[in-house]
């Protein structure tokens, strides 16, 4: 299961949108959800889906790898469905069982949220596909560092960030040698209700909280030994610079807006 | 002096290390040094002061007592924390936990960034430093996808491409499986003869010991033996008595002894056990 997560994992290539400046990558990726969530009817979707599939062929990446990321998310999907079906007020009975009542508002109102989350998982992901966390961080701190003079920690919060993707995996695989280990000593993670299943995660998340604490002691001193002294002076291996790239890409966002703007307006 | 210096990488000279709050000194009255281009090795069981002295090697602890001198500069010397890190760089023992970026070649960038070098010079010095630990067609790849070897390699090639003049590897091959340490022993030894790199080995392995130029033998916080891998291994008895183990080859010449057979006592790699035994059936 633990697998399946693609948000924050790197895809390496040298596509277009792999070179594209990852300040204006994060932009984009913001206007593209903002404009996800704009849009209000399905043929807007369908204009949004081929964005986002233009986007991902450019990049090189297949969509089914896309797809798989929405995995973990299907219950807060079906969460989100339900949760709109039932709460949304409405005209248009479609049908009614006792006091349940499926109206057409209701219905339309949960695919359009579960389309945006959708969306919005897919565009981040794309991001974070094609974006390494280091290159992400970097757009970050730039983006952040006009705060910094306001005392705010850019520099601090993306080291922060880099550190922590850069562990995800490590301790993933450590949860997983853990739990096997536990299971090996009778451990059982996979009956019982919901209480007792999170009971049982604790002899995993004490060891991995515990090794944690001297991983993160290990590597503030392999750190300290290779001269680190926080974000003053530093220098970057990849200086940011926007490029014709990514005055394209802006084109081509403004292009969509355009268009679910028209559509919006012409089928609204 | 300045001669002594440019010959010496690191010199030590009565030196002490007390942790805050510790009873007795992790490392006391220790004199050692490692010149230039030489492959140092130091031994000795656990807590026995040898990971102290290696941190004492690269300022991140400074000595209680005493002086530790890395290429003629105190690590005494605020000021030069910088510039003795970037003469003295180290690798440590988990390879999982001295990785900080989350692509190879950004990895090795790390220290180059933080001593504000500029970007083009540090496109070339990484590209210099993974081809020199052979790991040039992994450069952009995640370091989890990595061996535990691969990992060292990255972690020798990042303190690499900060122009090291000693390099310092604080149990690097303990965590890693036969060919991993195989691979990371190659590379280093590489460095030694090729780049004229000095080399300060702190392990456990004492095959990987009988590679080296000298050894230092410590134990509680003191040095208690000095020489040659051959001066230091010849007298199996001290060795044993100070919780280590003698090369294999050492103890299977003195099995050998034992049994009757006229053995040289200081053999230390298999070639020169191959040789022994030949030397002794065309005699016999």
């Amino acid at each position: 299961m633990l697998n399946d997560i693609t948000l924050g994992q790197y895809y390496p290539g040298n596509s277009p949108v792999h070179r594209m400046d990852p300040r204006c990558k994060l932009l984009l990726t913001v206007a593209y959800i903002v404009g996800v969530f704009l849009i209000g009817n399905l043929p807007g979707y369908l204009l949004a889906l081929a964005f986002l599939w233009l986007v991902v062929r450019v990049s090189g990446i297949r969509f089914s790898y896309l797809l798989r990321g929405l995995k973990p998310l299907r219950f807060i999907l079906v969460f989100t469905f339900i949760l709109n079906v039932a709460f949304t007020q409405g005209q248009t009975v479609l049908f009614a069982v006792g006091f349940f009542r499926l109206t057409r508002e209701a219905l339309e109102n949960a695919i359009y949220f579960s389309l945006r989350l959708v969306f919005l998982v897919m565009g981040t992901s794309v991001l974070t596909l094609t974006t390494s966390p280091v290159q992400l961080t970097d757009a970050l701190e730039h983006l952040m560092h006009p705060l910094a003079r306001f005392g705010f920690p850019a520099h601090e919060l993306a080291m922060m960030m880099t550190i922590a993707l850069r562990f995800i995996p490590t301790l993933l695989e450590e949860a997983d040698k853990i739990q096997k280990a536990q299971m090996a000593r009778g451990a059982d993670f996979e009956s019982g209700n919901l209480m007792a299943r999170a009971r049982a995660m604790i002899p995993l998340l004490v060891p991995l909280f515990v090794s944690s604490f001297r991983r993160a002691n290990d590597l503030a001193m392999a750190m300290e030994a290779r001269c680190y002294r926080g974000g003053e002076h530093r220098t970057r291996l990849r200086e940011l610079r926007y490029t014709r790239l990514d005055f394209y890409a802006l084109l081509c966002m403004i292009a969509f807006f355009v268009l679910i703007i028209a559509e919006g307006m012409l089928l609204g | 002096m300045e001669n002594r210096q440019k010959e010496n990488r690191i010199i030590t000279d009565g030196l002490s290390y007390r942790y805050p709050e510790a009873e007795r000194d992790a490392v006391s009255d220790v004199a050692l040094r490692v010149r230039a281009g030489e492959f140092v090795c130091i031994l000795g069981h656990n807590g026995s002061g040898k990971s102290t002295l290696a941190k004492l090697f690269n300022a991140l602890y400074v000595p209680t007592e005493g002086t530790v001198w890395v290429c003629g500069m105190d690590t005494k010397d605020d000021e030069l924390v910088f510039d003795i890190r970037q003469n003295a760089g180290m690798v440590f023992q988990n390879p999982d936990n001295q990785i900080v970026a989350t692509v190879v070649e950004e990895d090795v960038a790390f220290g180059l960034e933080n001593n504000g070098v500029p970007p083009q010079e540090i496109r070339v010095r990484i590209d210099e430093a993974l081809a020199a630990v052979g790991m040039s067609e992994r450069a952009k790849k995640a370091p989890h996808m990595l061996s535990g070897g691969q990992k060292q390699r990255v972690a020798i090639a990042g303190v690499l491409a900060m122009r090291p003049s000693v390099i310092i590897l604080d149990e690097s091959t303990a965590m890693l499986d036969p060919s991993g340490r195989a691979e990371v022993m190659n590379t280093v030894r590489r460095l030694n003869r090729e780049e004229g790199i000095s080399i300060v080995l702190i392990t456990h392995f004492m095959t990987e010991a009988a590679q080296a130029d000298m050894i230092y033998v410590m134990d509680g916080g003191k040095i208690a033996m000095t020489g040659t891998p051959r001066e230091v291994f010849s007298q199996i008895g001290r060795v044993r008595a100070l919780g280590l183990d003698v090369p294999p080859m050492t103890a299977l010449a003195e099995t050998l002894g034992k049994a009757g057979l006229p053995v040289r006592p200081d053999v230390l790699t298999v070639e020169e056990m191959v040789e022994e035994v030949c030397r002794l059936q065309s005699k016999g």
